[in-house]
């Protein structure tokens, strides 16, 4: 019978056939946890009587989520991972690197494999034509030590992207109204797996985009076949040699099958404080941001960046609304600085801060005051995300975002792409 | 309340009941993320967003009941650890967040899928793991809830993933 890839790359990593449904235990290709959750697991690697990591050169840890570090007790978790990696020989990248996900994609996600990390975006690399998953701390401490994982196989949900996309949307404005169609946990233990017409035409970035926010449907992962745009991009990071074409079968058996008619899409905000409370930004009434935000794992890749920067070209952020711009990776950064992207930017007054996931976890550079409102490229926009629960979060395209730091309140960004 | 009796799989608590969408950030907030490597710390502030009163309420073996995905958001198994540290017994709710419901049974906190519509704060619940029933003791009823996967009752049994691990050196699923 056909599979779908999730059921190829799980019997692949489990040495037998597997359809969903199945339980196994898998060899996983690439290990990794963040500043937020890369302590507790490495206090369970020691719990659990190891003292080394499998594959060091697949392990890794990333210094992301508050970097540099605010305060002292981060600063002392950050000594934790620097440890433990130069005592083991995991790969650790430290502040100014950029966000997990975006390092992984660049450097170390391939096709085919199984990549397991202790954050919730790991879906991420599911773009690449991987099972990508995230996971807890501990789970996590097992796949350092043993380079194994136990999965269910997921069942999956076939999402096709038909007909085309209109001036002015991007594929943020894609995922977030099949969430809001799906709802956030339309997904939930399910695989999204992402085609049809747009969706076999995407560039890579946007499918980066679309796989980060499987999660906030739920989905266990989200993942692109991989082909001649996922070939392309790995020949540019010079990594073809880790290119192998995954698809499904003809056959494939999907638990349900979604049609998406991406004509139909207008440019979307997610309204707090869920992310599929969702509308266009036609439909809704003025709401007036003191922040906006671009950046992150979903939208913080040089393309995000260019298209704010674009809009923002001889403009002005509005009075009153601070514009924080975070490039998601060292790479990205110095794209941006290169082609004068960042020059537009901090001309238009924007902040820029450095390569890492800035506000959006609520930690540090860009917590929100009482009863202040963000339109943000992140993720998620639960209460309390922004490091004060009497905050307002929105979410949308750096499009919408860009447009909206200029005028002062959320606003279609087909008013100046149109 | 008495929490979890000897020799037993029974459980014994009263009930704090949430709604739907409680995310990781209302149980275990970012604003808090400095405080992840102080857990016991960390779970004075258990649920805070959602219930400011709710760690100083609870009492060893009580239960949180939830709605629709709980535990939706970040991979944090902070949040149900200190669900746990704080006293929490089980969690209930009608479906669970993936990551998260995947870090209670690693933690060895028992999350069960119920219909918790006729179950409300302050209700007293005993709950019997092996045979999958929870006794409403207010209300007066019988609830079930859908039985585990065999590779989760076996984790929650060594106590959790590490004692499984450590139990028997590697994984025997």
């Amino acid at each position: 019978m056909g599979k779908t890839i999730s059921e190829k790359i799980i019997s692949e990593h489990a040495g037998r056939e597997l359809k969903a449904g199945d339980f196994a235990v898998v060899d996983v290709d690439v290990v990794m946890s963040q500043d937020g959750t890369g302590p507790l697991a490495v206090s369970q690697v020691k719990k659990m009587g190891f003292r080394e990591v499998k594959k060091p050169e697949k392990s890794f840890f990333f210094i992301d989520h508050s970097a540099p570090s605010p305060r002292k007790e981060l600063s002392n978790s950050h000594i934790v991972l620097r440890d433990f990696a130069s005592r083991t020989g995991a790969v650790i990248y430290d502040i100014g690197e950029g966000v997990c996900h975006q390092v992984l994609v660049e450097s170390y996600t391939c096709p085919g494999d199984i990549v397991i990390g202790a954050d919730s975006h790991t879906c991420t690399s599911g773009a690449l034509g991987a099972f990508a998953t995230g996971m807890g701390s501990t789970d996590i401490a097992v796949g350092y030590a043993l380079a194994k994982t136990w999965l269910m196989v997921p069942h999956t949900i076939k999402i096709n992207f038909n007909r085309k996309i209109n001036k002015g949307v991007f594929a943020k404005d894609l995922i977030i109204y099949l969430i809001e169609k799906i709802t956030s946990d339309g997904a939930t233990y399910r695989a999204l797996e992402f085609g049809g017409e747009v969706g076999a035409r995407m560039g890579i970035d946007d499918r980066f985009t679309i796989s980060n926010m499987a999660v906030e449907a739920g989905a266990k992962t989200g993942i692109f076949p991989s082909d001649e745009i996922t070939k392309k991009y790995l020949e540019d990071q010079g990594r073809i040699d880790c290119f192998r074409e995954i698809t499904a079968d003809r056959g494939a058996k999907y638990e349900k099958i979604i049609d998406i008619d991406c004509s139909v899409i207008e440019p979307m905000v997610s309204q707090p404080h869920t992310v599929d409370n969702a509308l266009p930004v036609s439909s809704l009434e003025k709401i007036m941001v003191d922040q906006v935000f671009i950046g992150t794992c979903t939208n913080g890749r040089f393309s995000d960046l260019k298209i704010a920067a674009d809009i923002l070209k001889d403009r002005k952020v509005a009075g009153g609304v601070r514009l924080i711009v975070v490039p998601s990776s060292r790479d990205t950064y110095l794209e941006a600085m290169e082609k004068g992207v960042l020059k537009t930017l901090v001309d238009s007054g924007a902040v820029i801060q450095p390569p890492g996931c800035g506000p959006c976890v609520g930690v540090h550079q860009g917590v929100l005051g009482d009863g202040e409102v963000c339109l943000s490229t992140q993720n998620r926009n639960f209460k309390g995300r922004m490091g004060n629960p009497d905050s307002f979060i929105y979410l949308s395209s750096p499009a919408t975002a860009a447009w909206s730091a200029v005028k002062g309140y959320i606003a279609d960004p087909r008013e100046v792409l149109g | 309340m008495s929490g979890k009796k000897k020799n037993s799989k029974i459980l014994i608590g009263k009930s704090f009941k949430f709604g739907d969408d409680i995310s990781t950030d209302l149980i275990a907030p970012g604003r808090l993320f400095h405080l992840r490597s102080n857990l016991p710390r960390l779970a004075e502030h258990v649920l805070e967003d959602a219930d400011p009163d709710f760690a100083k309420k609870v009492k060893p073996g009580d239960f949180v009941v939830g709605g629709m995905n709980f535990g939706l958001g970040s991979s944090r198994e902070h949040a149900p650890a200190v669900m746990k540290i704080a006293g929490v017994g089980a969690v209930l709710a009608k479906s669970f967040a993936r990551i998260f419901f995947r870090n209670c049974i690693n933690i060895g906190l028992p999350a069960l899928v119920c219909n918790t519509d006729k179950i409300e704060s302050g209700d007293v619940l005993e709950i019997d793991l092996k045979k999958g029933i929870i006794s409403n003791k207010t209300g007066n009823l019988e609830l079930k809830f859908n039985p585990l996967p065999g590779i989760m009752i076996k984790i929650l049994d060594d106590g959790g993933l590490a004692g499984h691990i450590t139990k028997n050196k590697g994984f025997k699923l």
